[in-house]
C-alpha cells in the first residue's frame, strides 16, 4: 500500500515578484518553496501513514535542484523520492505535465490500496488542472478540493468543498485525492528525520526511463508539443500606490462602487 | 475515440457552454458565460449553444436562450442528478465527440474545475484556466492590450502571428484567452492552436451578463443527442450534499473579504453586523484582524495574517485595521484592496487600492448601499 504525493517547487508568489522586460517572470531573483497545498498533500500521506503504515512516495517534475525540496520532504517522514527531470519535459503545460507525471507514476506502480496524493493548485499558475488530468490518464476516480479523509480498507471516503456547502463523496482504492490546506496542519521536519534525508531511496527518471511508456506522446510533450501555447504575456499597467479617494460621504461611495462595477470587481 | 479526429480543425464549428445547476438551479456564471459566449459566437460567426446536464432539468434550459444562447443541448438521465466526475465527463466527451464544437467554456466553480481537466484530457486537447477575458476578434483584442497591457504597439502588432512546432501560425481564429498567474502578477493570453475543441474555464463574477430577452427565450431550441451511462461508470458516489451553515467561513476559498480591527471597537457588535451585511451584499465572508480574535469578539477562524490566514480574494474589504506588517503578510496579494480607517496615516492605505479616510460605522452603510445600486444596474 503507498501514498503517491505529487509536488511543486513553485517561486514563492508572496514575495516580491519581478519580471523581465520581456514580459516572463524574473525566476532568479525569487526564492523557491514548497507549493502550500502540496505540503498539505504530503501532510495527508503522512497521516495515512502513522495510521496504516503504508510507504509515502514523493513524486515532483522539475528541474535538478528540486532535489533538495524532495530531501526535505524525505525529512519529514517520506520514505522515498522520485525526481522527473528531463530537457524534453521544460516548457510543458499541464496536459503535458500529468502526462509525463502519469507516465512516471506508472513506473513506480499503482495498485489496489494506494491513493495518489495532489495539492488543489500550485500557485506560479494557480491552475488545479494537473491533478485531474493525471487522475484520467491513469483512469483514476478523482475527489477534488479534499477537506476531510476516512479511510477504511479500501474504502475512501472524503468531504468535498464547494463553494456554497460541501459533498461527502464516496470511492475505492486507487484514487486521486486534490488536497486544500483546510485538510490538516503539515508537521514540521523531525531532526532523526533530517539525519535519514540523504539515506532514502532517491530516484531520478528521465526522457529516456519514459519516453516508451505507454502514456507518453512524444508530440504532446514540453513546449513545443503542449496543446496551449503562450500567445503573448505581459504585466498590468502599475497599481501604482493606490488611489486614495476624496471625502468620506455618500458622493464617495457611490464614487467607489462605479468604478469597482466598471472594472468588473464586484 | 475511434473516429473522433481533433486535429481536423474545419470540422469543428460553434461555440459551447456548461450551463452547471445545483438543485436543479441554473447558477449565475451560466448566464455570464453564455452572454460572453455570444460575443465570441458572433465574431466567429457561428452559433452558441449551452449544454446542460441533470434530472428532469429541460425546463430551467430555455432561460439561457435569453443571455444569447441559440439552443441548449440538454442530457437528463437520473444517473445525472447530482454532479459527478464520472457521469459528467463521460456525458459530455460523447457529445462533444458527436457535434464537435469549436470552442468549450466552463465558470471556474469548484465544479467547473474538477469537470473541465478531466473532460479536456480526455479529449486530447488544452485547456486555459480560469480565464478573465477572451477575444477571437484580432482588432478587439489588440485593443484590448493596449488598454490593459504596459506592452509598446510593435509587440502588439506582432501578436497576430505565433510560431507554432516551429511555424507560424495565424492565430485570427483562434481564441485568444488571458488569465492571471503568479498571483496576479502577470498576465498571459493562451491560445490552443492544434486541437479542437479550445476549452476554457471562465472566472465567476467577471463576464458581463446580457440584458435578458424573453422573446429570445422563448426561441431557444432544446436538442436532446443520445448518450450512453450506466451505473457501472461511476466509480465514486455522492453520500451527501450539504449546503453550508451561513457561520461556516471559508476566507481562503472566498472571492470577497470583510474584515474587521479593533476599529469597531466602541460598538462591536454593530460593527461586525456592518461587515456581514456588506459582506453579503458581495457574496462573499466576514474575516478579521488578530486584535479582534484575541479580544474575544470572533472566532480564530477568522483571522487573516501571519497567524492566521493567508488570503488573495478579489476583495479584500479592510474596516478599521491599521495595517501591522502582520495582517498585511496575510492579505496584500488580494487582487483589490479597499480600506476604511479614519486615520489617514494607517499603514493600510500603503496596500489600499482605494481608501477612503472616515467612520467605518458611517462610510460603511452608505457603501453597502452604493454597491447594491451597482448591481441592481447589472
Ligand atoms: C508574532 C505576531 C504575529 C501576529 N499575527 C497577526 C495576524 O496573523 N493577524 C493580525 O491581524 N495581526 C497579527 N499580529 C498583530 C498585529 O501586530 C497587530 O497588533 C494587529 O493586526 C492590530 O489589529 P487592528 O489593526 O485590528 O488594531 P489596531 O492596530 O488597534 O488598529 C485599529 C485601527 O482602527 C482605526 N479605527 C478606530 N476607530 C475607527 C472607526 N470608528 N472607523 C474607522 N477606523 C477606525 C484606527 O485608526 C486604527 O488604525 C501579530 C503580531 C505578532 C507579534
Ligand atoms: N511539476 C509538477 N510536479 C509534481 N506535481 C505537480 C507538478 N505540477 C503540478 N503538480 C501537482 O498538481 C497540483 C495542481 O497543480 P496546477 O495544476 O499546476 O495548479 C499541484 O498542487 C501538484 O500536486
Amino acid at each position: 500500500m503507498k501514498a503517491i504525493v505529487c509536488v511543486k517547487q513553485v517561486p514563492d508568489t508572496s514575495g516580491k515578484v519581478s519580471v523581465n522586460e520581456n514580459g516572463t517572470l524574473d525566476r532568479a531573483s525569487m526564492a523557491t518553496i514548497t507549493n502550500p497545498d502540496d505540503l498539505n498533500a504530503v501532510e495527508a500521506a503522512l497521516a495515512l501513514k502513522d495510521q496504516t503504515g503504508c510507504e509515502v512516495v514523493v513524486v515532483t517534475m522539475g528541474p535538478p535542484p528540486a532535489e533538495g525540496m524532495l530531501r526535505e520532504l524525505l525529512a519529514r517522514g517520506a520514505d522515498r523520492a522520485v525526481l522527473i527531470s528531463g530537457r524534453e519535459f521544460g516548457g510543458s503545460d499541464t496536459f503535458a505535465t500529468s502526462q509525463i507525471i502519469a507516465a512516471g507514476i506508472n513506473k513506480i506502480g499503482i495498485e489496489k490500496g494506494d491513493i495518489v496524493f495532489c495539492g488543489r493548485q500550485a500557485i506560479d499558475g494557480d491552475t488545479a488542472q494537473v491533478g485531474p488530468q493525471i487522475g484520467e490518464k491513469l483512469g483514476l476516480p478523482q475527489i477534488t478540493y479534499v477537506a476531510e479523509i476516512q479511510k477504511d480498507g479500501d474504502t475512501v471516503i472524503c468531504k468535498r468543498m464547494l463553494e456554497d456547502g460541501y459533498m461527502m463523496i464516496k470511492t475505492q482504492t486507487p484514487c486521486l485525492l486534490t488536497c486544500i490546506k483546510e485538510l490538516n496542519e503539515p508537521r514540521y521536519m523531525s531532526v532523526g528525520g533530517i539525519f535519514d534525508a540523504y539515506s532514502k531511496p532517491f530516484q531520478v527518471l528521465g526522457y529516456d526511463d519514459l519516453k516508451d511508456d505507454p502514456l507518453i506522446e512524444l508530440d504532446t510533450i514540453g513546449l513545443n508539443g503542449s496543446p496551449t501555447n503562450i500567445l503573448t504575456s505581459f504585466t498590468p499597467p502599475q497599481k501604482g500606490a493606490g488611489m486614495m479617494l476624496e471625502g468620506s460621504d455618500k458622493a464617495t461611495c457611490e464614487k467607489l462602487a462605479g468604478i469597482l462595477a466598471k472594472k468588473h470587481i464586484i | 475515440m475511434s473516429t473522433f479526429n481533433n486535429t481536423d480543425l474545419a470540422a469543428f464549428k460553434d461555440v459551447w457552454v456548461f450551463c452547471e445547476q445545483r438543485q436543479g438551479k441554473l447558477m449565475s456564471t451560466d448566464f455570464e458565460l453564455i452572454s460572453e459566449g455570444r460575443k465570441l459566437a458572433d465574431e466567429l460567426g457561428v452559433k452558441l449553444y449551452g449544454l446542460l446536464l441533470g434530472d428532469a432539468v429541460e425546463g430551467i434550459a430555455k432561460e439561457l436562450g435569453g443571455y444569447g444562447a441559440d439552443g441548449v443541448i440538454v442530457c437528463e438521465s437520473p444517473l445525472l442528478k447530482e454532479y459527478t466526475t464520472d457521469a459528467y465527463t463521460k456525458v459530455i466527451c460523447q457529445v462533444i465527440e458527436e457535434l464537435k464544437p469549436e470552442a468549450f467554456l466552463i465558470g471556474a466553480t469548484n465544479i467547473g474545475r474538477d469537470l473541465g481537466p478531466r473532460c479536456a484530457a480526455r479529449l486530447h486537447t488544452g485547456l486555459c484556466a480560469d480565464c478573465t477575458h477572451l477575444d477571437v476578434d484580432m482588432g478587439v483584442y489588440k485593443d484590448f492590450l493596449r488598454e490593459s497591457s504596459t506592452l509598446d504597439e510593435k509587440r502588439i502588432e506582432g501578436t497576430g502571428t505565433a510560431l507554432v512546432l516551429g511555424k507560424p501560425h495565424d492565430v485570427s481564429r483562434d481564441l485568444k484567452m488571458t488569465r492571471p498567474a503568479f498571483g496576479g502578477h502577470l498576465m498571459a493570453s493562451i491560445i490552443c492552436p492544434r486541437f479542437r475543441p479550445t476549452m476554457a474555464t471562465v472566472r465567476p463574477g467577471v463576464m458581463k451578463k446580457a440584458e435578458f430577452d424573453q422573446a429570445k427565450a422563448d426561441a431557444c431550441e432544446i436538442i436532446k443527442p443520445n448518450f450512453e451511462l450506466t451505473a457501472a461508470d461511476l466509480q465514486t458516489e455522492v453520500l451527501e450534499v450539504k449546503k453550508a451553515a451561513k457561520k461556516l467561513v471559508d476566507l481562503i476559498g472566498a472571492d470577497y473579504i470583510v474584515s474587521v480591527g479593533r476599529g469597531i471597537s466602541k460598538d462591536v457588535e454593530g460593527g461586525i453586523k456592518l461587515a456581514e451585511e456588506l459582506a453579503e451584499v458581495l457574496g462573499g465572508v466576514v474575516g478579521s484582524s488578530r486584535a479582534v480574535v484575541d479580544s474575544g469578539w470572533m472566532t480564530p477562524d477568522h483571522q487573516v495574517g501571519q497567524t492566521g490566514k493567508t488570503v488573495h480574494p478579489k476583495v479584500y474589504v479592510a474596516l478599521g485595521i491599521s495595517g501591522a506588517i502582520q495582517h498585511k503578510a496575510g492579505m496584500q496579494d488580494s487582487e483589490c484592496i479597499i480600506a476604511v480607517n479614519k486615520n489617514d496615516t494607517a499603514p493600510i492605505f500603503e496596500v489600499a487600492d482605494y481608501g477612503i479616510c472616515g467612520d467605518l460605522f458611517k462610510v460603511t452603510p452608505m457603501l453597502i448601499e452604493a454597491i447594491k445600486a451597482e448591481k441592481a444596474k447589472k
